[in-house]
């Protein structure tokens, strides 16, 4: 039958032109693009904010990692013959998320050696989105902490006064450079750090909204939590992770962190060194964190009690992100180990 | 209003589509020249054709027998010349045998005289049924008398009567519910009779609170004296209508693994197989009609039909109007369970309810990739599998590993595949690990 038949009474889609696939026919609006691009939606604010705080280097090293983030993704995927994905939003956000995890005085050379490391390493030699097994942001930030150990722990920018946005640029960085909180209170002790950084409600105040040393994205806890309360109304991620993750370092700061035990200030805990970045946007990210519930509370603790065990014994104040590298791997063992219950087993018990 | 039961574990809520057809009354479509009946209607053993070629046939005669096996036999919905004994389109299996019946437009519709079945006794009643060739006209078509005959170690105390409708778009059972309430009611007290037990639910959900008033009434009418019938409202979740997640939300009991409802004491019957009930035991008229919902934006109007079976989707489209600019796929069965056909010749058979056209604009035809691990098909599977592992053994060309994420067990219910955000296939994949993949 030819075509001119065939659409005789099928007057507008000729038979041939129908698609046929296997149910369901109904797909959800969600997809990877949205959720990429809503996750770096949410993580713009507290970028903004750091311009406000530590002037427009932060921006430039933003552009830079998440150019280099998309580049060498694209440049991955054509060389390893895959489809090119960057449209995805996954690549942005890893640069995005890289940018955020280093010192906002570092050269711009970093970010782009660490994008390399991250998205062609650490992704695409591992196979790509879902079979790397370590986060890629926080690989960079690793590697990175590695090579340039110097630069990666001094190149910190104290806020700016006013609005002297630019006031960076000018002169040199390592002249403005000042050490983050949690490394003042490790090596100087709290008389040092409540002299530095103020105490009680003003302190608290200050780190939550943001100003205070450290990365671009550690700065600003308020708009942080207030992107990742987003992303768990919109259901892309859940409490249990981030929950799991703060309350096991605040309890644990609290029981460990102070002078003798039950002094530890659970709230200055949470609220510095990258606890709540690493909570919301880093911990939950899907390919590197367990799928079902059980097991996501048991690596969200277990990932608070590395932090609080590297911040107290380690040699690295803002310990999350190697927290988090450390339990990455064991996600898949997790899944395994907590699988999600069955609707019945047959009768007998026999599997 | 009582509190609205449903199924704990997963489940999802994709959009209802049905308010375009919900309004419509069951529309009688007029006869067309031909009809074309395919001899395996239901999962069991297929017919065997009892009639040759031009042979005369008369309206409700027996054209196909099932020889051996699980089966019913099947009824000439016409008077009638047999055309032909051949193959058809069939919409799952490709091709099938059918018979093809001319259609003599000059004999009178048959009369059917109504009896006193409160007089018959169970095997006579349960006789009836088999005769009638009913199965079940929700699902996959299991006979209707093997289900309401449950082994004997497997004592029965309730009945559920199915009326959820749960997938998008299809709003046949809600249209019987509406005009034929007190048949529906009286088709439950008949398998209350062949059962030997007193007490039945009809589940609906909540997105049909005129049924649920209707059906209310007709049950309270015919309820009083041994009977206990209640109508029983459910969230609206899909796969609400999934025989084990029906029986979870209503009686709180979990059907094992492998087995039948009758191991934890339940029989489900659709309400629209209870109608058919009524009517092969009232009437004594077989199973030869069919409401089906047309829907989709690929239609010129959309309707509930009531059909012969073996009408071919091409003379629905027909009689409808034609099809509509930018048809992408003709769905014969709900959008999350159903079968998409290439072809118009497919004929409606005893267990469709609707055929949808559906647009460019009402599927997703995204291309999919890789499993990002969000892990929202785990949440999204109400029998607690994990369609993901699977996927990713299929993919991997492990899926003869399958079955430690309990593949068998698997409705193919389509949640899964659902929500993924990676637009993964994963009915297919499932699909093709239950092939591969060994039984434990
Ligand atoms: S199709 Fe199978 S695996 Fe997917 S949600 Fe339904 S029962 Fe679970
Ligand atoms: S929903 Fe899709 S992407 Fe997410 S875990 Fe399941 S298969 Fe993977």
């Amino acid at each position: 039958m030819s075509i001119q038949q065939a659409s005789d009474d099928q007057t507008t889609a000729p038979a041939h032109l129908w698609k046929v696939s296997v149910s369901p026919h109904l797909k959800s609006s969600e997809s990877v693009e949205k959720i990429m691009w809503t996750v770096v939606a949410c993580l713009v604010p507290p970028l903004i904010l750091s311009v406000f705080v530590f002037g427009i280097q932060t921006l430039l090293i933003t552009a830079v990692s998440v150019i280099s983030c998309v580049v060498v993704e694209a440049v991955s995927q054509k060389t390893l013959g895959r489809p090119v994905t960057i449209k995805d939003g996954s690549a942005v956000l890893t640069g995005l998320l890289l940018a955020f995890v280093i010192p906002p005085g570092v050269s711009p050379l970093l970010p782009i050696l660490a994008a390399v490391f991250a998205i062609y390493i650490g992704k695409h030699l591992l196979g790509g989105i879902g079979y790397n097994f370590f986060n890629p942001a926080l690989l960079g930030r690793a590697f990175l902490l590695a090579s340039f150990p110097v630069a990666m722990t001094s190149a910190w920018l104290s806020p700016v006064e006013g609005f002297g946005i630019f006031s960076y640029l000018a002169g040199s960085v390592d002249a403005v450079s000042t050490a983050t909180p949690l490394a003042v209170m490790k090596e100087q002790g709290m008389a040092i750090f409540t002299e530095t950084f103020g105490s009680g409600a003003s302190l608290y105040g200050s780190f939550f909204l943001g100003w205070r040393p450290g990365c671009i994205g550690e700065t600003s806890g308020f708009l942080l939590v207030l992107g990742g309360l987003y992303l768990i109304y919109r259901g892309y991620i859940t409490w249990h992770i981030p929950a799991s993750l703060l309350g096991s370092i605040a309890v644990l700061t609290w029981i460990f962190g102070g002078e003798s035990y039950f002094s530890g200030d659970p709230l200055l805990a949470l609220l510095s060194g990258g606890a709540i970045l690493g909570a919301f946007y880093m911990a939950t990210d899907y390919v590197t964190s367990p799928t079902t519930k059980t097991a996501q509370i048991i690596y969200g603790i277990g990932i608070g009690a590395l932090t609080v065990l590297i911040r107290l014994k380690g040699g690295y104040p803002e310990g999350i992100c190697y927290a988090i590298l450390l339990m990455n791997p064991l996600s898949t063992v997790l899944d395994g180990w907590f699988k999600p219950k069955r609707f019945a087993l047959p009768a007998g018990g026999a599997k | 209003m009582k509190s609205l039961l449903t199924f704990p574990k997963g489940g999802v809520h994709p959009p209802e589509c049905k308010a375009q057809t919900q309004g419509l009354g069951i529309e009688i479509m007029p006869v067309p020249d031909e009809l074309e009946l395919i001899l395996g209607q239901h999962i069991g053993a297929p017919c065997t054709a009892t009639v040759a070629k031009r042979d005369e046939v008369i309206e409700g005669a027996v054209i196909g027998e099932v020889q051996k096996g699980l089966g019913v036999p099947l009824h000439s919905p016409v008077a009638g010349k047999i055309k032909n004994l051949a193959t058809s389109v069939h919409a799952v299996r490709v091709s099938a045998p059918s018979i093809t019946i001319e259609v003599d437009r000059e004999a009178a519709p048959v009369q059917y005289q109504k009896v006193d079945w409160q007089q018959l006794a169970g095997a006579d009643l349960l006789a009836k049924i088999h005769d009638a060739g009913i199965i079940g006209i929700g699902g996959a078509g299991f006979p209707t008398h093997v289900k309401l005959n449950p082994p004997a170690d497997s004592p029965v105390d309730t009945l559920v009567l199915n009326g959820a409708e749960c997938e998008p778009y299809i709003t046949a059972d809600h249209r019987q519910m509406l005009e034929n309430p007190g048949q529906i009611v009286e088709g439950a007290k008949i398998i209350l009779k062949i059962l030997g037990i007193t007490r039945c639910f009809i589940g609906i959900e909540n997105n049909k609170p005129d049924a649920i008033r209707e059906m209310t009434k007709a049950a309270e009418q015919a309820s009083g004296g041994e009977y206990s019938i209640t109508i029983q409202p459910l969230q609206v979740k899909y796969p609400q209508g999934s025989e084990k997640q029906l029986i979870q939300a209503i009686t709180g009991r979990k059907v094992p693994a492998m087995a039948l409802p009758s191991a934890v004491g339940v029989v489900v019957q659709n309400v629209t197989t209870a109608k058919a009930i009524y009517d092969a035991v009232v009437y004594g008229k077989p199973l030869y009609e069919k409401v089906v919902t047309i829907a989709g934006k690929g239609i010129a109007r959309q309707a509930n039909l009531q059909v012969k079976i073996g009408t071919k989707v091409r003379d629905i489209v027909k009689y409808l109007g034609g099809l509509q600019p930018g048809l992408a796929k003709v769905v014969m069965g709900g959008p999350m369970m159903g079968f998409a056909v290439s072809s118009l010749d497919v004929p409606v058979t005893k267990t469709t309810s609707a055929v949808l056209f559906l647009t460019e604009d009402e599927i997703d035809t995204k291309p999919h990739s890789q499993c990002i691990r969000c892990g929202w098909c785990l949440d999204a599977c109400p029998m607690g599998l994990e369609p993901k592992e699977i996927g990713i053994y299929v993919e991997a060309n492990r899926a003869q590993d399958t079955a430690q994420f309990g593949v068998f067990d698997c409705f193919e219910c389509g949640s899964c595949a659902y929500v993924c955000p990676a637009k993964r296939p994963l009915v297919q994949f499932i699909r093709l690990a239950k092939m591969k993949a060994k039984r434990q």
